[in-house]
């Protein structure tokens, strides 16, 4: 009696071992189809037509310059609204892609005593980098978040468990969970694009639904001209001809995670 | 073996249905965060990661400790732990369940859990904490339940279960070493980017994890008529003083490099934990308590007729890891976060729901502790009879 027993724990426990290894090779094997096949899912959601804007590497550039609260709020709103982000009374439970704040908030690296008196108070937007090398990517266990070819950096909502350690990961803040029901919380819902379920990550994704038809980001073209929005691979582009003539910053630039928004002071 | 566990005394069956009790309660609230979502813990925009993470990281430390039974015992031949190794590995079985329950606990979207090994992602340090931390529980379990096993037929341990016992050497390091990973290789969070982290996390589990033992053993002469015996206490204690002098000096050292080179992402967030920063503080009792109990701790554990004394003994151990478990469980995890990567101050403490589900984990690592224990001191009994 007592024999079999012990004799069925050890083939308990070397049955454990071994699926538990089958599986891990199983998946080591399959990894590659897997990431290809999320990011084909990612993009057959965001329907290519003719009219698709496409690029090497997406970019965008803010002119300082041209900035307002007015012009800020205006982006922050469209959006918001285009991308179905719930609105919660509870600053705890925010959720925002792209929102306004300070020179010393954006560049806190930067800070200068002697601060222009134009950038002091002047109202920045920030948003995610969609960094060259983006942290929060190599973070995620589930590759929910992935980065596509163009450089866009997208969240798979349906993957995500919700561990949150791509937002431990993100330098810049630019990530924001659902630590409630946001479905409750969107006034006006755009039938065009998903909401979201409590329990899961999301972030800005430089408008690739908007671009898979042709159109700007949405926050670009409510922008006024103080966003420009564009392809940093090719020479020719608005973008790098903007680089080329005015001194550009980029948020933590000390951090190698090669941010794809520049902001001209 | 495991139908000693079934047989009991009337407090035996009064613990196990107390804390079946607490598990009720907190499984109560977890299904309230299920319902609501993690909007009920404090967690936040900007302190992403809380109570739940932070008791994770100290349990895989307690879990990791049991190698400081396992390698003199088994590496330095030093026969008194032989006694008690099994109570090193059955700890480790209940703290790493409680990590996993702890995680789980964290996840926003639980159901999804097994997308970890349905896309493994090699670049991710949550995917090989998944490996190393089942890995190690499946060696305890089949380890602790063995050599026990063989003990209770009077009969040496198989022959097989020699590499699996040297393995878990490395393995035990390697647990907590990739849990700092998860913080440690985060390019925007000064706080934990040291390469210290890892051996600090190390030297501060070597130090609470053995504490621990040293009460468990002393609760268990109590209770049982199992004696774990005077010279283990004191060679645990021992070992408690090394772990927690060590973790004191790469604190220091920690201390030393941000404050001297008065980088600002790195010295902010010591600032904030110890005297609070533009204005905000709510940590800062907790932290300051935590450093007076582990100093005190280690003065009553250097004195040889205090630690000599199991009262005194016992009272440094409560110390040491009381002050560990605040410093690991309340300050690495939320100082990390505060302030903000835009350099905002939004502060973090856990919410009433979020403790009773932590204590009711708790609950649930004791209960199989206490099973386990009541397996262990039952052949221990069964055999001097």
């Amino acid at each position: 009696m007592e024999n079999k027993r012990r004799s069925f724990l050890k083939f308990a426990g070397v049955s454990v071992l071994g699926l538990g290894s089958l599986s891990l090779l199983d998946g080591l094997t399959s990894d590659d189809v897997i990431a290809s096949s999320g990011q084909a899912s990612a993009e057959a959601t965001y329907k290519k037509t003719s009219k698709a804007l496409t690029a090497e590497r997406w970019g965008m550039v803010i002119d300082t310059k041209k900035l307002s609260g007015r012009i800020c709020h205006k982006m922050e709103k469209a959006c918001h609204e285009a991308h179905n982000v719930p609105h919660h009374e509870n600053k705890k439970h925010e959720i925002k892609w792209i929102w306004e704040t300070h020179y010393k908030h954006v560049f806190p690296n930067k800070t200068d005593e002697f601060l222009v008196e134009r950038l002091k108070e002047l109202p920045i937007p920030v948003l995610c980098n969609h960094c060259e090398n983006p942290a929060c990517v190599q973070a995620c266990p589930t590759q929910a978040t992935f980065q596509r070819k163009d450089g866009i950096v997208l969240m798979d909502f349906h993957r995500c468990i919700g561990c949150r350690f791509c937002m431990a990961a993100c330098p810049y803040g630019s990530r924001s969970f659902n630590f409630r029901d946001p479905r409750e919380a969107i006034k006006h819902e755009n039938k065009e694009f998903p909401t979201r379920m409590k329990g899961v990550v999301e972030k800005c994704n430089f408008c690739a639904e908007r671009l898979a038809v042709g159109k700007q980001p949405a926050c670009v073209e409510a922008s006024k001209g103080a966003l420009i929005f564009g392809d940093l691979a090719d020479p020719q582009s608005e973008v790098r001809q903007l680089l080329k003539e005015n001194y550009a910053i980029r948020r933590k630039q000390n951090l190698g995670s090669n941010p794809s928004v520049y902001y001209l002071v | 073996m495991l139908e000693k566990a079934l047989k009991g005394s009337k407090a035996y069956w009064i613990w196990v249905f107390a804390l079946l009790g607490i598990i009720a309660v907190g499984f109560g609230f977890y299904l309230k965060q299920l319902d609501f979502g993690l909007g009920i813990t404090g967690m936040n925009r900007d302190v992403t990661w809380g109570f739940y993470i932070a008791q994770f990281t100290f349990l895989v430390g307690v879990a990791a400790s049991a190698v400081m039974l396992v390698i003199p015992y088994y590496l330095h031949n030093y026969k008194a732990f032989g006694k008690i190794t099994i109570m090193g590995e059955f700890l480790a079985i209940s703290a790493v369940i409680m990590c996993i329950l702890f995680i789980i606990a964290d996840l926003g979207q639980p159901m999804r859990l097994l997308n970890v090994l349905l896309y493994p992602t090699p670049h991710s340090m949550l995917f090989w904490d998944m490996i190393v931390l089942s890995g190690y529980l499946v060696i305890n379990l089949v380890v602790g339940w063995n050599v026990l096993d063989a003990e209770r037929n009077s009969v040496p341990p198989a022959q097989w279960i020699k590499p699996l016992i040297y393995l878990s050497v490395p393995w035990a390091i390697s647990i907590h070493t990739v849990t700092a990973f998860l913080y440690c290789g985060l390019p925007g969070r000064g706080f934990w980017l040291t390469a210290v982290l890892a051996p600090r996390f190390l030297a501060s589990a070597f130090a609470a994890g053995p504490a621990f033992l040293i009460i468990l053993c002393l609760l268990v002469r109590k209770v049982t008529t199992f004696d774990p015996g005077k010279e283990q206490i004191q060679s645990l204690a021992k070992v408690v003083i090394y772990g927690s002098c060590a973790n004191m000096f790469f604190f220091l050292c920690e201390v030393f490099v941000a404050m001297y080179s008065q980088i600002p992402e790195h010295m902010d967030h010591l600032q904030y934990l110890f005297f609070g920063l533009h204005g905000h503080g709510i940590l800062v009792p907790w932290m300051w308590t935590a450093m007076i109990l582990i100093v005190s701790g280690i003065v009553l554990l250097l004195i040889p007729a205090a630690r000599k004394n199991e009262s005194v003994l016992a009272v440094a151990c409560v110390f040491t890891f009381v002050g560990i478990w605040i410093d690991k469980g309340m300050g690495m995890v939320a100082g990390g976060f505060v302030p903000n990567p835009l350099h905002e101050v939004n502060e973090y403490l856990p919410t009433f729901p979020e403790v009773m589900i932590g204590i009711a984990v708790y609950a649930t690592g004791f209960l199989i502790l206490t099973m386990l224990y009541k397996v262990f001191v039952g052949v221990k009994e069964e055999v001097a009879a």
